[in-house]
């Protein structure tokens, strides 16, 4: 099994340097069959991981964990979970203690209201309804989200979480849901 | 030369570089053409308005097709790997890339061993990449929004997504962000930070501000940060010190939003069709001799 083979083939690397890790994220599941059941999912999927030890600062979880490319959370995460799988956390290798923005900044422009998620910003017409720009980032995604989002209407438009697929999206989708609150309440 | 890389969102578009120009609001490239509404496209196009009024040559462009996925922007790296040795461009913009750090300091290292180095401008997520990397002193100029400035301030994000609240809350303070970024080694040569006033910014501090004329809206409009990127690309590549051109540009790109008229719903070409005139006004009003006819 692949599993095991990934084991043995980082306990023959070289420690990397810290810049090499700093794009890395890791999964931390309940269980050891949690675990399989995911490498085994991203394998297929075509992902890009590795399964190892836990770092220090991981309190919660088995002693197994899959590291993956952070900027990837998103597209990883939905995948998962369209298996019915989720992680316990997802958090960054180098600084396993941070959180995701949680922070939102609104701003009323009269008709318009915007609000950003961490490098994310997200404007909606209040009289109509419908998405009217999009703004910030720098993933890729970013502008496809924004092609796919501008101009519906925020029942109409696809969640950025189902089409979105980096941290970036990731970010937008918090925005999105922000505004669906503020909004549609 | 200029030569400008990123990515556009359609999956199946082919990698196309060649010299980029415009025409209907579209971008034309190596046989492709190219909407322009956010993204590489609008930095482009703005880049080839500005060498276009200052008479210099149209920029070299180099695109991909990627949703986010990686791929297209991971054949653009693996193609700029080939490419870059032979290169010969003044100056290299880099932005919209899956923030990938092997490839990066893969280009990096490319990038150090050629004769003459060129003048290196990052972006969206190559500047991501680039501080992930630990690498970002190695740029001449970065463009960061407020936002992302605080990214660049936090030592310890990976992305902005995970740039803690109290950097964030301190975005009202942005010559401390600046100090901050510089402090741990995250911030390029110079910065120019995009917001309610522009910073122009080096090591040792703020360098120059610009802060009207104000519209508002323009926070809400996706791509004028990319317009401001491609103006002040173009312009350093004419020769221009970076400091005058970051000026320049601050004052051309906040003027041809101005000329827009923007509400909060206007989308970004608008304000480029504005940029020759902002641009010629800034100019006549600043020093003539930045002209190239």
């Amino acid at each position: 099994m692949a599993f095991f083979g990934l084991l043995k083939k980082k306990s023959d690397r070289q420690p990397e340097i810290m810049s090499s890790k700093t794009d890395r994220g890791i999964l931390v599941f309940e269980n050891t069959t949690e675990v399989i059941q995911a490498e085994t999912i991203l394998k297929r999927e075509g992902f890009e991981y590795k399964v190892m030890g836990p770092p220090p600062e991981i309190q919660r979880g088995c002693d197994l964990v899959i590291e993956f490319p952070l900027i990837e959370e998103l597209n990883i995460l939905r995948t998962l979970e369209n298996e019915r799988l989720s992680p316990l956390e997802t958090v960054p290798v180098t600084n396993p203690l941070l959180k995701p923005v949680d922070l939102f900044h609104t701003k009323d422009f009269g008709r318009y209201l915007m609000v950003r998620a961490a490098n994310m910003k997200l404007t909606m017409d209040k009289d109509t309804g419908r998405i009217v720009n999009v703004s910030g980032g720098g993933c890729p995604d970013v502008p496809y989200l924004a092609y796919e989002l501008v101009g519906h209407t925020l029942n109409e438009a696809p969640n950025p979480r189902e089409i979105g697929h980096t941290l970036c999206g990731y970010a937008l989708y918090l925005a999105y849901e922000e505004v669906k609150r503020q909004c549609l309440v | 030369m200029l030569g400008i890389v990123g990515t556009v969102p359609w999956e199946n578009f082919p990698l196309s570089t060649g010299d980029i120009s415009l025409k209907d609001d579209h971008l034309m490239i190596g046989g492709s053409t190219v909407p322009v509404n956010r993204g590489t496209p609008a930095l482009m196009a703005a880049a080839w308005m500005t060498a276009d009024v200052i008479g210099t040559s149209a920029p070299f462009g180099y695109l991909a097709g990627d949703i986010g996925r990686g791929k297209g922007s991971r054949s653009l790296y693996n193609y700029l790997a080939e490419q870059l040795p032979k290169s010969h461009f003044q100056t290299l913009t880099f932005h919209y890339l899956q923030p990938i750090i092997h490839w990066h300091e893969r280009l990096q290292a490319i990038l150090m061993q050629l004769q003459n180095r060129p003048f290196l401008i990052a972006d969206a997520g190559y500047m991501y990449v680039a501080k992930m990397s630990g690498k970002a002193s190695l740029y001449d100029l970065f463009t960061p929004d407020v936002g992302e400035l605080a990214f660049l301030a936090d030592e310890k994000a990976p992305h902005p997504f995970y740039t803690r609240g109290f950097i964030l809350h301190d975005e009202n303070k942005v010559p401390d962000l600046i100090s901050r970024a510089y402090r741990y080694g995250n911030a390029a040569r110079h910065l120019i930070v995009k917001g309610r006033q522009d910073y122009f910014a080096d090591k040792a501090g703020i360098l120059a501000t610009v802060d009207s004329p104000v519209e508002e809206a323009l926070e809400a409009m996706g791509g004028t940060g990319d317009t401001l990127t491609g103006i002040v690309s173009a312009l350093i590549d004419s020769g221009i010190d970076v400091r005058r051109a970051a000026v320049i540009a601050m004052k051309a790109n906040r003027l041809a939003g101005r000329y827009a008229q923007p509400t909060p719903a206007t989308q970004v070409m608008e304000v480029i069709r504005h940029i020759p005139n902002a641009l010629r006004e800034v100019i006549g009003t600043t020093d003539d001799a930045v002209f190239h006819p």
